[in-house]
Order: structure tokens, then C-alpha cells, then sequence
């Protein structure tokens, strides 16, 4: 009976210990340990540290096991352990031009300073079942290169910002940054809290907006400028020392678009600019974070605004995946008071609907 | 499927070219229709391919459908045969079909192409397959598909013309760098794919078949052969190509189009064919030297 939901500890406890039941499956087979899902489910993990503001690999597959690989739900998980870690300060801005480079492609010119390097990537991979992962014969090892001179490799973009095509990165980042997770977001937005948003929306919700704007809703013909995955060194000033501290290296993926202007811009012809970052080998998420900013920027670029995607109040205010999903699965919550209180104001009307159809008869 | 029936392939457990007899057929009734109403999209059921929307699997349908055992593929993307799409693609096939394949225009039967036109003039026993990402040349002035087909069956192409209008008016010129849409056979107006303005030329009385398909789109083109093809334009404002004298640096011609490559941070420039097979056989001896 539904109403025993109503209340009952008991029912939750046992629902609760029903679903951690499934959870672990048949206790014949071997249960899934950190490091397989760290190692084997990277995707996942590196989409829940990203979705879930949280640069922590370990924990984003505690919450993948946790949520029975339910992406929504384990982001949810890391958003909320998140909110309970104290705020030591912030670090200083990754250093993406002296990524150590895993890929790196540059799809608007054949080749570049530092030149195309494929990388671990399912592109140009054929999508053909391999029924031999049914199995557990490992793979040949990966081919080994030399190690690339160590070096920065300049972005493209750089190149086309001295040439006057583009506009430069913010040349000041000393500002401060707005922080979403600890200030509300208002809007309009500065693109700091925009980019910000961007970075914790739900993939799927922004790849569908992305890929509005390529079909001709509030877009722009866009190019991959560049697109690099790989290690970046992160630093930290402690206030006693003064000076940065390298604490760590993480695998980051960015992406940079180029539109050329639009005719109903207020700038003069070039290449405006969309970018993308996430946690890990997370490409999609980059460059689809990279095209919704820069549909974004039609406000400031005095653009017309005619869809969704270039929409700020309708864009931010609907890609938390935790937001969303929250909110919609609130609907399995009892409504019968409110309900209750519809059914009976539609009866009402109903009856009064059936007294003007009669009022024919009367005097 | 068992190996023994009439559509295996050489990869076991597939097909020969991937697709099943059925949709080959289908496939290719479409591509009847799309020949007997030059210009016209006709919609088409595409099928998922092990390849992703937007890499080309329009051109890897029809492809796939036309594609006997006896044909010689070659495929290009930016105009080059070693780029990794086209290598992708090609490996697909001559693994999926066991069809020989080839780097050389002149040696190809079926060309299919992403964003450019051989250099080398093609021959009436060839066709050329565009891979298409956008097959609607109106949804910049109509997002909506079903007033666009009705603008198509009226000629109703006022908007398009405004479109352009609009760009001579702000910047003085006509601003479509590539994709600039033409009139085929006096009729339909059609996306020539995103072919840079230097390639549209190539596009009018071409002795070779074409046939344009974009899969995530579901439709399929053509040109046949012969047919006059018109990039749209005015009377008073003449379509014309940019034309440029910078020369190839590896082989000198001065009349192909040319790919920039960064050299250095400093922003040294290089310029190379794209069109890599004309390229080496200009540097050969000349585009016909064996």
C-alpha cells in the first residue's frame, strides 16, 4: 500500500538496505574495488569531478559505486560532500600553454607549431562491438614515443590574437574571481560565474544546446580552434610563504572555439571566442561548454537574441543537473493535499459547465 | 548472418560494405530519385553507422550503397588523402568491402569527398560523394523544415536572395566564405556542402556524377552529370572567386587552393596545396605523369 511511504522508518530502512543490496549483486562475483572504477570507468569518474566541482578521482568513484553508476546521482553525492570542505583559498590560474600533452589537435590549420598529436581518443575509432572484452585478454601495450621536448606549445589562438583576428585572453587575472558555490549567481552573469556554470552543467543538457546553435538556432558557423588534454601543474600561494607552491598535477581537458562575427555584432570583422574546461579526459564536455559560452556572449556583443541557447537566464537557470533532476523526482513526493484541492475546484467547474449547457430550459 | 550469404563481406560477421542488401537498395532508389530531380533533397531512412554523426556518414551511406566489388575508392577530407578522417574512412572500406583503394584522382571510380573538389578534372565513369552536414541551404533564413519545403517546391527563394543581398549591403562583398549556395539546373537551390567559393566552378557541367548525403539529416542530393549549376548571385553582382597568385610552395601552381600551415610562434606561413595527390604528381612531372 502506498501509504505505508508515508512515514515509516522501517519502510525506508528497508528500501535503503534493498537498493545497497542490489548494489553489491550476486556476492559470487567479485566486487567492483576504487581503483577499477578510477582506472577502467576514467570517463565516468573524470564527468562526475567535473559535474561535481570536485577534483578528487578517488571520491568521484566512491560516488559511481555508491550511485550504482548513476552519473546523476553520484555527481549529487560529490556536490554534497563538496559543500562540507573548508575553503583554504584559491589557486593560482592553471598554466594550460605548458600542459604536458597527451593530445592536442588544431582542426583550423593542417599543421601548427607543436603540430597534431592524436592521443588517446575514440575518434576515427570504427564503432564496432569488440566481443573480445567479453573476455579478459589484456590489449597489447600502447605504442611508446620519445618524450616531446619539454616545452610549451603555444595555443593557436595566440597566433591569431597577434594577428588581430581575435581578441586576447583577459590580460588581467588578478581580479577576483566569482565563486557560484559560495556567492548566488546573479544575472546577468559576468562570464567568470557564466563559465563557472557551464563547468558544473549537465553534459547532456548543454551538448543539446551546443548543438542547437550548429543547426542554425542563434549560431554561428564555429571552428575547433584547438583541442588539448593533458597534465597541468597546480600552484598555491600559502600566506606565510608568499610565494607559489606547485600541490599537485591534474588531467585537465580545454577547448577554444572561433566564430567569425556575426553581421548584427557591434564589433568589426574577426573571430570571437568560445572556451571550455573540464576535470580529466572530459573533450565533449570542453567543447561543448566552449560553444554555449560563446553563444552566451550575444548580450555583450550586442547579437540578436533569438534562441534558447543564447539565453542566458533560460541556459543558466536550467543546466544543474542536480537542480534539474531534484526538482523533477520531487514530483514522486505525495501531492494529494494540492491535488485534492485541484479535483475539487474542477468538479466545481465541471457542474457549472453543465448548468450553462442547460440554461436553454430555463425561463 | 552466415558467411555464405550473398551479402558478406570480408569482416566476418558483417555484411560486404557494412550495410545489408535492403538498404543498399533503398539507398540507392533515393539516389534515382535524387538524379532524376537535380538539385531536389530526397529524404532518405539512414541508418546508425559505426562511425559518429557529423564524420561523414551521409557519404559512407551512399558510399557503401553504390560500392561493387570491382570499384576503386578513393577518399579525401580538406582535400588530402592522408588526413585521419579520410583514412578512417577509407580503412572502414577496405575492410568492410575488401575494395581496392587508391590515393590517385585519375585512378579512382568512387571519390568521396569532405569539403573540397579534386583538382584533377574528373571523367563521366567517375562520381564524386560528398559528405554533407547541412543539405538544407535555406535553415539560415528558415529553421523551420517544413515552410523551407514549401519555399523549395514554390522556387520560393526571395529570402535566400535577400540573405546575400544583406551581406553585400553590410560588409560590401559577399561574405560566404565557403557552402555559397547554388541554382542547380535552373531550378533547386542547393548547398554545394561546405566546398570553399574557389571549388563552386567545378560544380557546373561536371562530366562526373555527384551525389551529396548527410546522414544525420536523413537526405540525399545530386548533380548528374552536364547540369548547369549556377552559385547564386546578381546581375549586377557577379559571382567570383578570390583569386590569389600564391604559389604552392612544394610544387608552384599557382592556380589550386592552397592550405596555410604555421611554421613557428611568430606566425610564419607556408602555403601547400590541399589537394595532396595533384600536388605530388605536379611535382612528378605534371598531373598526367604515371
Amino acid at each position: 500500500m502506498y501509504a505505508t511511504v508515508k512515514g515509516g522508518e522501517q519502510a525506508i530502512d528497508n528500501a535503503h538496505r534493498w537498493l545497497a543490496d542490489q548494489r553489491r549483486g550476486d556476492r559470487g562475483v567479485a566486487e567492483l574495488d576504487l581503483a577499477q572504477i578510477r582506472q577502467q570507468m576514467g570517463r565516468a569518474v573524470d564527468r562526475v569531478m567535473s559535474e561535481g566541482s570536485l577534483a578528487d578521482p578517488e571520491l568521484a568513484a566512491v560516488a559511481l559505486k555508491q550511485a550504482q553508476g548513476d552519473i546523476n546521482e553520484a555527481v549529487f553525492l560529490l556536490r554534497a560532500y563538496r559543500n562540507t570542505l573548508p575553503r583554504l583559498g584559491r589557486t593560482e590560474p592553471l598554466d594550460t600553454g605548458a600542459m604536458r600533452l597527451d593530445r592536442r589537435i588544431t582542426p583550423v590549420f593542417k599543421d601548427t607549431p607543436g603540430g597534431q598529436m592524436l592521443g588517446p581518443t575514440f575518434d576515427y575509432s570504427h564503432r564496432l562491438l569488440d566481443f573480445s572484452l567479453a573476455g579478459n585478454d589484456d590489449p597489447p601495450p600502447a605504442a611508446e614515443a620519445e618524450p616531446a621536448a619539454d616545452g610549451a606549445v603555444t595555443p593557436i589562438t595566440e597566433q591569431l590574437v597577434r594577428e588581430g583576428l581575435t581578441e586576447p585572453d583577459l590580460a588581467d587575472d588578478t581580479q577576483p574571481v566569482a565563486d557560484i558555490t559560495r556567492e548566488p549567481l546573479r544575472l546577468p552573469a559576468g562570464r567568470d560565474a557564466r563559465l563557472q556554470a557551464l563547468a558544473r552543467g549537465d553534459e547532456g543538457f548543454l551538448l543539446g544546446l551546443a548543438y542547437s546553435t550548429q543547426r542554425g538556432h542563434g549560431g554561428h558557423k564555429v571552428y575547433a580552434g584547438e583541442v588539448r588534454q593533458g597534465e597541468v601543474t597546480v600552484s598555491f600561494v600559502p600566506e606565510e610563504l608568499g610565494f607559489p607552491v606547485e600541490i599537485g598535477r591534474m588531467t585537465v581537458s580545454e577547448c577554444h572555439v572561433l566564430t567569425p562575427e556575426q553581421a548584427d555584432s557591434d564589433r568589426g570583422p574577426g573571430l570571437a571566442r568560445g572556451y571550455g574546461l573540464a576535470f580529466g579526459r572530459s573533450e565533449r564536455k570542453a567543447m561543448t561548454m566552449a560553444l554555449v559560452d560563446r553563444a552566451l556572449q550575444a548580450r555583450e556583443r550586442g547579437e540578436r537574441i533569438q534562441a534558447p541557447a543564447q539565453d542566458e537566464e533560460y541556459v543558466l537557470g536550467h543546466l544543474d543537473s542536480v537542480h534539474a533532476a531534484g526538482f523533477l523526482e520531487h514530483l514522486k513526493l505525495p501531492h494529494y493535499v494540492d491535488f485534492q484541492a485541484e479535483l475539487a475546484t474542477l468538479r466545481a467547474l465541471q457542474q457549472r459547465n453543465d448548468r450553462d449547457d442547460d440554461g436553454g430550459d430555463q425561463p | 548472418m552466415s558467411a555464405a550469404s550473398p551479402g558478406a563481406g570480408p569482416l566476418p560477421g558483417y555484411n560486404f560494405a557494412y550495410l545489408d542488401e535492403q538498404t543498399r537498395r533503398m539507398i540507392r532508389r533515393a539516389l534515382l530519385k535524387a538524379v532524376a530531380i537535380p538539385g531536389h533533397q530526397v529524404p532518405f531512412a539512414a541508418r546508425e553507422m559505426p562511425l559518429p554523426y557529423g564524420w561523414g556518414t551521409g557519404g559512407l551511406q551512399i558510399t557503401a550503397a553504390l560500392l561493387g566489388r570491382d570499384d576503386v575508392l578513393k577518399v579525401i577530407d580538406q582535400g588530402a588523402d592522408d588526413a585521419t578522417n579520410a583514412t578512417s574512412i577509407r580503412r572502414f572500406f577496405a575492410r568492410t568491402a575488401g575494395v581496392a583503394t587508391t590515393e590517385r584522382t585519375d585512378a579512382a571510380s568512387i571519390i568521396q569527398t569532405r569539403h573540397r573538389i579534386p583538382e584533377t578534372p574528373l571523367r563521366p565513369d567517375q562520381v564524386l560523394v560528398y559528405q554533407v552536414p547541412d543539405p538544407e541551404p535555406l535553415r539560415g533564413v528558415e529553421t523551420r523544415e517544413a515552410e523551407a519545403r514549401r519555399m523549395h517546391a514554390a522556387a520560393d527563394y526571395g529570402l535566400a536572395r535577400v540573405a546575400l543581398y544583406e551581406q553585400i549591403a553590410h560588409y560590401g562583398r559577399v561574405r560566404q566564405a565557403y557552402n555559397h549556395p547554388v541554382i542547380v539546373n535552373r531550378r533547386y537551390l542547393a548547398s554545394p556542402s561546405p566546398i570553399p567559393r574557389f571549388d563552386n566552378p567545378k560544380l557546373d557541367h561536371s562530366p562526373a556524377l555527384q551525389l551529396f548525403g548527410a546522414g544525420r539529416e536523413r537526405r540525399v542530393y545530386a548533380i548528374p552529370p552536364h547540369t548547369p549549376v549556377h552559385s547564386l548571385d546578381f546581375d549586377d553582382v557577379p559571382f567570383t572567386v578570390d583569386a590569389d597568385d600564391t604559389a604552392c610552395s612544394l610544387c608552384g601552381a599557382t592556380d589550386t587552393y592552397l592550405d596555410e600551415i604555421v611554421l613557428d610562434d611568430h606566425g610564419t606561413r607556408r602555403y601547400l596545396c590541399s589537394d595532396t595527390d595533384f600536388c605530388r604528381r605536379n611535382r612528378d612531372g605534371g598531373p598526367d605523369h604515371e
